[in-house]
């Protein structure tokens, strides 16, 4: 089993299915479905990841889904190095500093 | 009874669940046609700005910090005509509670929720104002969801958005992420009947009085340290919510002549709606894909009259590219020693070129900047363009095309800004009354409406509608 009852779990489901968005919408939204993330503690027993279950959210909400992740946590980070940036501070540097030497 | 929950039969119910979670009967304030009474509105369902004030000082809201910007204002010199290059200031909006100007608008909705009674507050953003309103209600013992449109079909996120879902959970909110699509806004309903929780919209009369103190406040700041108001507000634009209020708080404060601009970023030919284009763009708010439907027909938004009404208050549109607004954060950094946005810098960038216009003894203000952090920063958001193939080039800003590259400028002089033709926007508008509302004459009260909501004159008003053939009531 890979949760028990009361762990904090994130799980999946879908909302729209293709056929029954909103009209209107582009072509390419129109051909997948509306999904949708939520977390909360697991309200079942036990429960392996591919489980429906229900959980209780954060506020107190009864939520069902499929579980998908159990201990979720936040992996968003400041990136990957950006040499295209390097130049600016440097030549607004350079820029104001010959204003100060011509003054 | 199982209720119907399927799309149509949700959206069937809209308004009936809206007047229950907004606690407004928008009906009284309208015509029937096109008008409806505005500053009515304003006044019966706001709060006047002295208790606003009350309200913001109990959260620790406003009263921010105003920043002059000595070395861009310098730098921008450089590159003006000789004695062009106005004076920069920044109001530093960061330092509001959840980290940006939405704190303002948070406090209000989240303040009258609760005195109504509301258990909680619901609000659909994917963006600052879901943390403010998390905060606030943290701050006020009230449940907080947040419902944010995050995903695309394989699961890719914006680093920006996932970064404020973060934040919202670290204030005991619920956060509910949903893939691509306007649908959100079904979601959003079901959620409010479910819980009969407050619907803490952008667009009620309470989020934009939150925003009247920002103008107001910067008005007061100008006459106490310079002993005269500025002589421009840059703003930037999206749902035209912080440019309405801010506008609305320079005329509170008597300060008529400033002059307000919108900045926003552009995204031309960018479908927002499209999956596939979602995680194209660079910058989830602030945009021309807001900016622009909003300005023309601001009543799309969740609530059935907007508060938020930009063609009644702005002077001038500009936008600027992604490259521009990457860069004036980074150079914000460099040479001011201020790491903000990068969205709310929108404004900055637009500032930058405005004030080279500009005689050097006049005054612009950017009256926002927001909190950088993991996800939410140059670095984190350009890796992910990278990512998605999106090329990063240093040359001209003017060359970008949104989705397929983003252009830094290569020096402070390549930095430009367009105009939006407003009288362009306003027509659109006009249109999309007539349109919207299956008008077919016009009566007086409508025509004033009219010109009032675009700032304009009865002359403009009359010659677009002779275009649209729709006729002007005679007067009985």
């Amino acid at each position: 089993m890979n949760a028990k009852k009361g762990d904090w779990v994130r799980i999946h489901k879908i909302v729209l299915k293709v056929g029954e968005r909103a009209p209107n919408i582009p072509e390419d939204t129109q051909s997948v479905p509306l999904e949708m993330w939520d977390k909360g503690f697991l309200l079942n027993d036990n429960a392996n990841i591919g489980d429906t279950v229900k959980v209780e959210t954060y506020i107190g909400r009864e939520v069902e889904g499929t579980l998908i992740e159990v201990n979720p946590y936040w992996d968003h980070d400041y990136g990957k190095a950006v040499p295209e940036l390097l130049y600016i501070g440097r030549q607004a540097r350079e820029l104001l500093e010959e204003g100060v030497k011509h003054e | 009874m199982n209720k119907d929950n399927s799309f149509d039969a949700v959206m069937a119910r809209k308004s009936e669940i809206m007047k229950k979670s907004v606690g407004i009967d928008y009906s009284i304030f309208e015509s029937g046609n096109i008008a409806f009474d505005y500053e009515r509105m304003m006044k019966e369902t706001g709060y006047t700005l002295a208790e606003i004030e009350e309200i913001q000082k109990e959260t620790t809201v406003g009263n921010t910090p105003l920043y002059e910007l000595r070395n861009i204002t310098e730098l921008a010199r450089k590159f003006a005509p000789k004695g062009k290059g106005a004076r920069i200031f920044i109001k530093d909006e960061a330092s509001n509670p959840s980290g940006s100007f939405k704190a303002r608008r948070a406090a209000t909705a989240v303040y009258h929720a609760k005195r109504l009674g509301y258990k909680g507050v619901i609000a659909a953003t994917s963006g600052n104002y879901g943390a403010a309103v998390a905060s606030q209600a943290a701050m006020r013992g009230m449940k907080c969801i947040i419902v944010q449109e995050c995903y695309d079909s394989k699961g890719k996120g914006q680093p920006e958005i996932i970064e404020k879902a973060r934040k919202c959970e670290a204030y005991g909110a619920e956060v509910i992420q949903l893939s691509v699509g306007p649908e959100l806004f079904y979601s959003f309903l079901l959620l409010l009947e479910e819980t009969g929780f407050f619907n803490a919209s952008l667009y009620t009369p309470f989020g934009i009085a939150g925003v009247e103190t920002l103008g107001y406040e910067l008005s007061m700041e100008f006459r106490a340290k310079e002993g005269r108001d500025p002589d421009v507000c840059v703003v930037t634009n999206a749902g035209g919510g912080n440019l309405t209020g801010t506008a609305r708080g320079f005329i509170k404060a008597g300060a008529m002549d400033t002059q307000i601009v919108a900045a926003s970023v552009s995204l031309e030919g960018l479908h927002m709606a499209s999956d596939t284009q979602f995680n194209k763009k660079s910058f989830t708010t602030g945009h021309t894909g807001f900016g622009i439907p909003f300005a023309t027909w601001p009543d799309r938004s969740d609530v059935p009259r907007s508060a938020a009404r930009p063609l009644r208050y702005l002077d001038r549109y500009v936008t600027v590219n992604q490259g521009s607004v990457f860069y004036m954060t980074e150079l914000l950094a460099q040479i001011e020693g201020l790491e903000r946005g990068p969205a709310g810098n929108t404004a900055l960038a637009a500032a930058f070129k405005v004030a080279q216009e500009l005689d050097q003894d006049k005054i612009v203000v950017v009256q926002e900047t927001e909190y950088t952090g993991a996800g939410k920063h140059i670095m984190p958001q350009l890796t992910f363009a990278k990512e998605n193939g999106i090329k990063i080039l240093v040359g001209n800003p003017a060359d970008e095309v949104p989705g397929e590259t983003i252009i830094l400028p290569k020096d402070p002089s390549y930095l430009c800004i367009s105009d939006l033709d407003i009288e362009h926007t306003k027509k659109s508008y006009i249109r999309n009354c007539i349109k919207n509302n299956n008008i077919e004459i016009v009566s007086r009260e409508d025509l004033d409406f009219l010109i009032a909501d675009t700032k304009s004159d009865e002359k403009f008003v009359l010659k677009v509608l002779e275009e649209l053939e729709i006729p002007v009531k005679k007067e009985a």
